[in-house]
Parts: structure tokens; C-alpha cells; sequence
């Protein structure tokens, strides 16, 4: 909250000091931080909701609530993610795929175009902000999340392909505010339709926060990081123009070679960040040291132990999406006739997502030593806005990019192209993702697409300008809040979803379901 | 059973000519033109999310499109030429579907056009017709 109310604050008492001083209206400030005070002001309710602690602790409610669902769903389903990785495995390598179904949609492909969605900005920027509040340890917390997080992920993509809608024209689509609908009816449930809408609400709100307004925001500031300051608004409005021409105008050309590059960047990343780790392998022992250390101890960081846990678990779902919802509908469109093998290609997500990726961003930023520590007592030094000390003062990604220079001094400009292109894939998924949110509430129709995607850009414009503090927590509520609906609903349906699981495993033993490679 | 003789077809010059040619065998052996129509497909490239959503009504399209425009007219043309024959339209790597085709069928023979390539072309985009000199599994023709 204290991120949140500094910048409204100096915001305002810079509006307030040009009007006392300088007879000048409160329009002379500049545009970015009227659009950073407004935004600020009008979403800080919400933001305080949504990050409210249990009374008497300093646990955020939101953070218990995904742990515990993650934790409920992994025991539930009997260490789901654990047993069926090398059949995923052979999944998504298409062993399993008919092949009078080529030219339908893969394992692969929805894979492919999830994790797309999924990894980007939360990944890079993400990870900096975890560790400069949490310490090294919010890493512990990050990677078991996501171990976590692959149970959560693997209840919600079955369930989007079983109940996903397939219309008369051949189109396919789902997501929760189908499964939520069809799958309480189907058991007799009432709210179903309910929660559905309340989904579609908080979804259409992520999709404009985290899926949107965060990647705006952290775009600019690696932009400005490497070409020096300039407005926010300038990069909103390009970017903003951009999305606008592939959504609305429907130039796929763009769409298209985005689609070529970024999982080309995200190989270089993942690349670059093993070339450094590898580089310093010596010091690998004492980073995991330091990162299990500081996940039980805190290492001196505000919050202690919880404080690291609460970061690690925030970034990580923050990061992979385990619990939200949004994979579901991406998943939902593969070729399949058991949707329980589109659950066990989704569980990989969170695997590749935060065990794997973030863990490499974290590693990198952890033996480059961006994390200042009092060399006497070994805890960090803990600047005045309560975070890690940084050895370059970045925050966010001019953290994780402070972290690969250190080593390779070409690294931020490959990195803001990185960023530039992630933050524009994963606006383009998100934007799909509150379009079927806004049709499922508003109906079908030019009109309708049209209104949501204009919204979704204008918003582009606010994160860019806006700072980051009411931009992160804006845009972790709304995610979150995505969850809260998703997740209580999961609970429900989870016992469909083991039904599935058993009828297919035994299947699967008997030889009933053959592989065909 | 009457001797297949798989004919890669894909609209082209080139391919006419093959189609021809395997007529021409046809009508002196005996036997049966199938012709092979691939759309070029793999299962691991990247789709948008708006591409997922749609993929099974566009191949729903393209396979009624390959079939309607391409494939049938010649299909008749070449019957009414007396000569028997049939289509098969798959979604594929070209060369590798064509030879799996030629299994599944037994087929006696595969013909194709080529393309003309330059070396380099070739060398960086692969040919079909490289491919199934080196993979088919019934004598091949590459008709020039």
C-alpha cells in the first residue's frame, strides 16, 4: 500500500506546489502524472481489497488462497505433476496424435500459444521485483509455487476443454466462464452463471492490468533505460497503435512475425542467462545457498520469512497464471477427444514458466550481485522504500538487465527488444483472452469487439505513463481477483476432473489408448 | 487389384506435366491415378490464440476449397479421359505424407513434377522432389 500511496502522494503535492507557486494550473504538470495520479486514486480501493492481510497477520489473504488451492489440487489429484510429466511429454510430441487429425490444432500448438501469453514480462521483471522485496529466498518460494502452481493449471485446462463451446460454424472456445456455467449445471450447482460473470469481470479487468498496462509499463522503462527519458505516453501511443492495427485493422503481418521472434527471444534469454550461470558455476552453490537461506530466514528483508514468502508466491502466479484461469481458454482449442491429456500438456506451463525461467532470471541476478549486502552482518541494506539496495539503484526490469550487463555489456539492447516483443505477445493474448471474457458478458458482435478493443488501448497509453508502483498493484489484483472466482469454482468441479483422471490412466494401462508413433 | 501410380498434384505446371505422364503409363499398363494433393502442415508451429479458435473451421475450408477448386476438375478431366482414378487430400510435410501414402496404398510408382529450383533454393528449402528420390518407398519418377 505505502508503494502505492508515495507516487499519488508526490503526484499530488507536486499538482498542489504549482498551483501555490506558480499561479500555473494544475494542468501544467505533466501528462504523466496527472494520468499516474488519477489511476493511482481511482483503483486504490480495489488494490486494498484484493491485498487485504488476515487480521492479525501480515499474510495476505489472496497469497493463502492460491497456496492453498495449489496444495489442495496437487494432493487431490495425488502429485499430479509428478506422475504424468513423460506421458505429457509424449503429448506434446505428437505420439499420441491421430493422424487423420493433421492440420487441427496440436498439443504442441496450444502449448505454444499459452505459454506465449504466459511468458514474458512476469519472467523478467517479475522476478527483479520479487527479489528486490523478498531477497533471494522469495526465489525458494517462487519455484515451489510454480510446483505447485502445475496441479492448479492442470484442473482448470482439463475442464476448459470439456466444457469449451464448440459453435455450428467450427469455431472453438472456452475458459472458465464456460466451464464455470456448463460444469455447475451439470452437477446441479447453482451460482455457476454467477460466477461466470464475475469472472469475466475480473478478467476483462486483468486483462487490462497485468495483461496489458504491466506490459506497457515495463516496455517503456527498459525503452528509456537504454535511449534515456522521454514521456510515457510517447511509447503508449505507438504501442498503443500497433495493437490497434493487428486487433482491430487485422494486420496479421504483425501478429505473424511476432509470433516468429518471440520464441526465438525467449530462447536467447533463457540462452544468455545459462551462458552467464555456466560462466559463474562456481558461485551456483553459494546463490541456491543464499536462496534457502533467505527463504526461512528472510535475510534481513522487511517481512522476514513471510515477507520473502509472499513475494515468491505473488510473482510466481503473477508469472505463470496457475489458478487464473486465463490458460484455459488458450488451451481450450486443441484437437482432442480426452480432455484430460490437454490437462497434462498444460502442467508443463508453470514447469517451463517459473521452475525453469524464472529461476534462470533470478540465478542470473543473485551470482551478478545486483543484491547489496552489509559485508559484516551478511543481511541486505534495505533502502528507505523498504527494498533490497540495488548495486545500480534498478528496480524492476532495468534490474534484470543491470544484472545481464554486468556480464555481457551488449545485453540491454538485445533485452529491450526482448521486452518490447514480449510485452506485445503477450498484450495480443491478453487481449484475446478479455475479448471472450467481454463477448460472453455483452454478446457476440462487431460493436462489442470493437468497444473492448478500443478500451484495451487506450489502457496501453495509461500503463506507459503511469509509474510503476499503482501499475503492479492494479495489475496483481486483477489477476488475482480472476483466481478468487476461477479457483472457488475449481473446487467444485475438481470431482469431474478426477473422474476424467482415472477413467483415462486406467485407460491408458490397459492399452485402450493407443499411441500411433 | 489394379496398379497405383501416385501422382503429387498441386495445381502447378509442373505437376500437370507429371499428371500426364502417369496418364500416358495408365493408359498403356493399365492401372489407377491417385491423385495426391498435401497441404503443407506441422503440428509445431506457433498459432495466435484467434488462430486456435478458428483452425478447425479454416481446415474445415481449406480441405473443401483443395477439393472443390483443385482436385476435382482434374479428377473428371482425367476420367473422362478413360482413365480410372482417384484424390486423397492430407495435411503434411509434403514429401514424407506422399511416401506414406504410397505405403498405405502399395502403390507402384510415384510421380512427380519438379519445380526447377536453383541449387541454392534447393539447398535451403529442401526439395520434394530431393526428398522422395532419397525416401520414396516405390520407384520414383520426377517428371522435368
Amino acid at each position: 500500500m505505502t508503494r502505492n500511496a508515495i507516487p499519488a502522494a508526490f503526484a499530488a503535492m507536486a499538482a498542489l506546489a504549482a498551483l501555490i507557486f506558480s499561479g500555473v494550473p494544475a494542468r501544467a504538470q505533466s501528462i504523466d502524472e496527472t494520468v499516474n495520479q488519477i489511476f493511482a486514486d481511482s483503483t486504490g480501493w480495489f488494490v486494498s481489497f484484493i491485498f487485504a492481510s488476515i487480521p492479525g497477520t501480515s499474510i495476505a489473504w489472496i497469497v493463502l488462497w492460491l497456496v492453498v488451492a495449489a496444495s489442495v489440487f496437487t494432493v487431490y489429484f495425488g502429485f499430479i505433476q509428478f506422475r504424468v510429466i513423460g506421458h505429457s511429454l509424449a503429448l506434446v510430441s505428437g505420439k499420441y496424435s491421430d493422424p487423420d487429425d493433421a492440420g487441427e490444432v496440436s498439443h504442441f500448438q496450444a502449448l505454444a500459444t499459452a505459454l506465449s501469453g504466459t511468458v514474458g514480462l512476469g519472467n523478467i521483471a517479475g522476478v527483479a521485483v520479487a527479489v528486490s522485496i523478498g531477497g533471494a529466498g522469495a526465489t525458494f518460494w517462487m519455484i515451489l509455487a510454480g510446483l505447485l502452481g502445475m496441479a492448479s493449471k492442470f484442473t482448470e485446462c482439463t475442464l476448459g476443454v470439456k466444457y469449451r463451446n464448440e459453435y455450428p460454424d467450427g469455431r472453438v472456445s472456452g475458459g472458465p466462464m464456460y466451464y464455470l456455467t456448463k460444469g455447475f449445471a451439470e452437477r446441479g450447482l447453482p451460482g455457476g452463471k454467477f460466477l461466470a460473470v464475475l469472472f469475466s469481470i475480473f478478467c476483462v479487468l486483468g486483462a487490462l492490468g497485468g495483461g496489458n498496462m504491466f506490459q506497457a509499463n515495463q516496455a517503456h522503462q527498459q525503452l528509456t533505460g537504454v535511449f534515456g527519458e522521454y514521456p510515457g505516453w510517447i511509447t503508449g501511443i505507438v504501442f498503443a497503435g500497433i495493437v490497434f492495427a493487428v486487433i482491430v485493422g487485422g494486420i496479421k503481418s504483425i501478429a505473424r512475425v511476432t509470433e516468429k521472434v518471440v520464441p526465438f527471444m525467449g530462447v536467447l534469454y533463457v540462452g544468455t542467462a545459462l551462458v552467464i550461470i555456466l560462466m559463474n558455476v562456481d558461485m551456483v552453490g553459494a546463490a541456491f545457498g543464499q536462496i534457502f537461506n533467505g527463504a526461512f530466514t528472510g535475510n534481513g528483508i522487511v517481512g522476514g520469512m513471510v515477507g520473502a514468502l509472499i513475494q515468491g508466491f505473488r510473482r510466481a502466479a503473477f508469472s505463470n497464471e496457475a489458478g487464473v484461469g486465463s490458460a484455459a481458454i488458450a488451451h481450450s482449442a486443441v484437437r482432442t477427444k480426452e480432455p484430460i491429456t490437454e490437462g497434462f500438456v498444460s502442467l508443463l506451463e508453470p514447469f517451463i514458466d517459473t521452475v525453469v525461467i524464472c529461476t534462470m532470471t533470478a540465478l542470473v541476478i543473485i551470482i551478478t550481485g545486483q543484491l547489496v549486502t552489509d559485508p559484516e552482518t551478511g543481511l541486505y541494506v534495505i533502502n528507505e522504500a523498504g527494498q533490497v539496495t540495488t548495486a545500480t539503484g534498478a528496480s524492476g526490469v532495468g534490474l534484470t538487465s543491470a544484472a545481464f550487463e554486468s556480464t555481457f555489456s551488449w545485453f540491454p539492447y538485445i533485452l529491450v527488444v526482448a521486452v518490447v516483443l514480449f510485452a506485445f505477445s503477450t498484450m495480443l493474448s491478453w487481449s484475446y483472452y478479455g475479448l471472450k471474457a467481454w463477448t460472453f458478458m455483452f454478446g457476440e458482435g462487431q460493436a462489442q469487439e470493437l468497444t473492448f478493443k478500443t478500451i484495451f488501448c487506450i489502457f496501453i497509453v495509461i500503463g506507459a505513463a503511469a509509474s510503476l508502483g499503482p501499475v503492479i498493484d492494479f495489475s496483481d489484483a486483477a489477476i488475482f481477483a480472476m483466481a478468487v472466482v476461477n479457483i472457488a469454482g475449481l473446487y467444485f468441479l475438481m470431482p469431474i476432473v478426477k473422474r476424467e483422471l482415472e477413467s483415462y490412466l486406467s485407460r491408458l494401462r490397459s492399452g485402450e489408448i493407443k499411441r500411433f508413433k | 487389384m489394379s496398379a497405383k501410380f501416385i501422382v503429387g498434384y498441386d495445381g502447378s505446371e509442373a505437376s500437370r506435366r507429371a499428371l500426364d505422364f502417369a496418364v500416358g503409363r495408365v493408359k498403356l499398363q493399365g492401372g489407377t491415378v491417385v491423385l495426391v494433393h498435401v497441404l503443407e502442415w506441422s503440428p509445431y508451429s506457433f498459432l495466435s490464440p484467434s488462430e486456435l479458435e478458428e483452425r478447425h473451421k479454416r481446415r474445415t475450408e481449406e480441405l473443401e476449397r483443395a477439393e472443390k477448386a483443385l482436385v476435382a476438375p482434374v479428377l473428371e478431366k482425367v476420367r473422362a479421359d478413360g482413365v480410372e482414378a482417384e484424390s486423397k487430400i492430407r495435411y503434411g510435410h509434403i514429401a514424407e505424407t506422399i511416401c506414406k501414402i504410397a505405403e498405405e496404398m502399395g502403390a507402384v510408382q510415384i510421380v512427380i513434377g519438379r519445380n526447377g529450383h536453383t541449387r541454392l533454393g534447393s539447398r535451403i528449402f529442401g526439395s520434394v522432389a530431393g526428398h522422395l528420390a532419397q525416401a520414396a518407398p516405390v520407384p520414383c519418377t520426377i517428371v522435368p
